[in-house]
């Protein structure tokens, strides 16, 4: 597994999650509601260790609500969620959440503008995110080849020290997508990565998310069916903030539920 | 290899150049020709450089939260003020027995007030290092409780900015009060010496001259490091980004608080480094307007770079000395008026005016050789 134990100084960040059940995520009856709308009713969600999963949803299925939860931005009205089966997320706040191994890529691509695509980066490794160490931190040559071996994974190497505020949409994106990638998460949980990407970006992003199942377990929040029937294996469907259907992407075709609520949409659209 | 190194350290040896030449000047132009000499520096005018070069720790400050972390402090006043009254604190303890009453123990304004003994916080101000302690101590406390409380609470924008402007505005209505204990509106004047070395001399002038450029050249450098470390750009990225950095695992509320306290630091020893030079603090200082101003000079040097900040200082206060000898009446529109021009003509200031320039030239240059090729 990729979690070495790190050094010794992140004894206290370096949270692990106990997957001996192979579930590294637990969503238990998850309730949130917003001035009386019900944004996730009683919803239940297991992640498996490694696994790649897609959600999908029309507006307001309350995927984004259920990422807000997860990485400690919402605190739910009622429910349980747990990474792995020892780590309560409900106690903790967004950074210690991130410090965990929790990483998330915004569904509106949000990069340090000013900053470098190496400095972003760099800002992203996982290490000691404390004031003293930083201000006195200069870059290994172990976390200049892990910088440049993401740059080449998420293939921005040559605008290495552009401004990221410079990069087209589709590369921000990809940007974030390192980012994450730099602070060696356990779970990725990446919302919209293809929006507004042009199809040749959108193949390699699937390529990208697919190869990094197994190593990392991935949660993907996506519109575009053709991108989810491309990457996914297992496909979780919301309606109305609890889950409606769950299972491969042709079980899920064939359920008429689904067919009706969200499908049905698309092909008549 | 050298040349990394010197691209490393950017504008710092030429900032620390000039502060080191122009107070080798100042020095030997004040001392060495006698007045009415055509190379005369009067002991004015190194006074009043010297004072603008405290603005320009000042504006360094600001500079620092706000270009850097995007936090508009309209409150930064406060903390030179305090610096400035733990100096002045200090100031007073060296009249000793030559005030108007005579008193070794308590200033004029107790007496005048029927104090009997100093108040438990005028403790040890007869202590050189006691005071230095205070000058980096007062205003790091206010700001560490004050930074503590809105940060924590995630007020960030124009909610923060007001809540500085109301922080200065309740710290002058306190030092107006006589029962503070920090002589009323009067504030505390009629210094002697400092350090044993009268005020009035030349040379202390141009010592404390020499002393603030110092500490101006070392406070460049301390941000320059700072801005320039790993922690300077998580920083950076917080102004960019406040919550992909929470979400990368820092906590943003920390590094504001931290960066709001060593501004906060660096702004009180200007304080402290201007009441020697100007001979007063009064609760003026603590003035909305006060802090308001210093935002300017920032944003007319250029926000955002270091010794756009000095340099905003500089030109803004040596305008408004020329300014309001001429019509005193009319500055605030000039100041206004240059801050809206330079808004709009020179987002990035006037330290942005210059490689702007450059860039153009470049551009043109670059867009003409395919011409001269084909010709």
């Amino acid at each position: 597994m990729m979690n070495k134990a790190g050094s010794p100084l992140l004894a206290e960040d370096n949270i692990s999650p106990d997957t001996r059940h192979g579930v590294i995520l637990y969503v238990e009856d998850v309730s949130v509601s917003f001035d009386g709308f019900k944004a996730l009713n009683d919803l239940s969600l297991y992640i498996n260790d490694g696994e790649l999963r897609c959600l999908i949803g029309a507006n307001g299925a309350g995927k984004t609500t259920l990422m807000d939860v997860i990485t400690g931005k919402t605190k739910p009205d009622v429910g349980n969620v747990s990474f792995g089966q020892q780590v309560n997320l409900l106690g903790m706040d967004e950074t210690e959440i991130a410090r965990a191994g929790i990483g998330r890529k915004f569904q509106k691509p949000t990069v340090f503008e000013m900053l470098t695509v190496f400095e972003n980066l760099e800002l992203s490794l996982k290490g000691d995110k404390g004031i003293w160490t930083n201000l006195f931190h200069k870059l290994s040559g172990e976390q200049k080849d892990k910088i440049d071996k993401i740059l080449t994974t998420v293939g921005l190497k040559k605008e290495c020290y552009q401004q990221a505020g410079a990069l087209s949409h589709g590369q921000k994106q990809w940007l974030e997508i390192g980012m994450l990638l730099a602070a060696e998460p356990r779970l990725l949980l990446v919302d919209e990565p293809v929006a507004g990407m042009t199809g040749q970006e959108t193949e390699r992003t699937a390529e990208l998310l697919t190869s990094l199942a197994g190593e990392h377990s991935v949660v993907v929040v996506e519109h575009d069916m053709a991108f989810v029937r491309s990457i996914a294996r297992k496909v979780t469907v919301l309606h109305q903030g609890s889950v409606l259907a769950e299972g491969s992407m042709s079980e899920i075709q064939s359920n008429p539920e689904v067919v009706r609520v969200y499908l049905g949409e698309e092909t008549g659209a | 290899m050298m040349l990394d190194k010197l691209k490393k350290l950017g504008s710092l040896p030429v900032v620390v150049g000039c502060l080191f030449i122009s107070t080798l000047y100042v020095a030997i132009c004040n001392l060495a020709f006698p007045e009415g000499s055509a190379l005369h520096v009067s002991t004015y005018t190194v006074t009043l450089f010297g004072k603008y070069l405290c603005y320009a720790l000042l504006a360094l400050a600001v500079d620092l939260v706000w270009g850097y972390c995007g936090i508009l402090s309209l409150g930064h006043g406060a903390f030179f003020a305090l610096g400035g009254y733990a100096m002045g604190m200090y100031l007073m303890r060296q009249i000793g027995d030559r005030g108007v009453y005579g008193n070794p123990e308590l200033p004029d304004f107790m007496v005048f007030l029927n104090w009997d003994s100093l108040p438990w916080y005028w403790a040890g101000t007869d202590s050189f290092i006691w005071t230095l302690f205070l000058v980096l101590a007062g205003p790091g406390l206010l700001a560490y409780i004050f930074g503590s409380m809105a940060f924590r609470s995630r007020v960030s924008g124009v909610y923060l900015s007001i809540m500085t402007q109301a922080m200065t505005y309740a710290l002058l209505l306190a030092f107006f009060r006589n029962e503070m204990g920090f002589g009323g509106n009067n504030g505390l004047t009629d210094f002697k010496d400092i350090l044993g070395f009268s005020l009035q001399s030349d040379t202390t002038r141009v010592v404390l001259f020499a002393v603030t450029a110092t500490f101006l050249a070392l406070g460049f450098a301390l941000c320059h490091f700072i801005v320039n470390s790993k922690m300077g750009r998580v920083v950076t990225a917080i102004r960019d980004s406040e919550n992909r950095v929470r979400f990368i695992g820092y906590k943003p509320e920390h590094y504001k608080v931290w960066i709001f306290v060593v501004s906060a630091m660096l702004a009180g020893v200007a304080g402290a480094l201007y009441v020697p030079q100007v001979g007063i603090i009064n609760p003026g200082e603590f003035s909305p307007l006060n802090s308001i101003e210093i935002v300017v000079w920032v944003a007319i040097g250029g926000r955002g770079s270091l010794y756009g900040a000095i340099i905003g200082a500089l030109v803004v206060s040596y305008a408004k000395t020329r300014f309001t000898a001429i019509m005193p009446e009319a500055w605030l529109y000039a100041l206004g008026g240059l801050f809206v021009l330079v808004t709009l003509l020179l987002p990035k200031g006037l330290a942005g005016f210059v490689p702007q320039l450059i860039e153009k030239y470049k551009q043109n240059k670059t867009d003409k050789k395919p011409q001269e090729v084909q010709s």
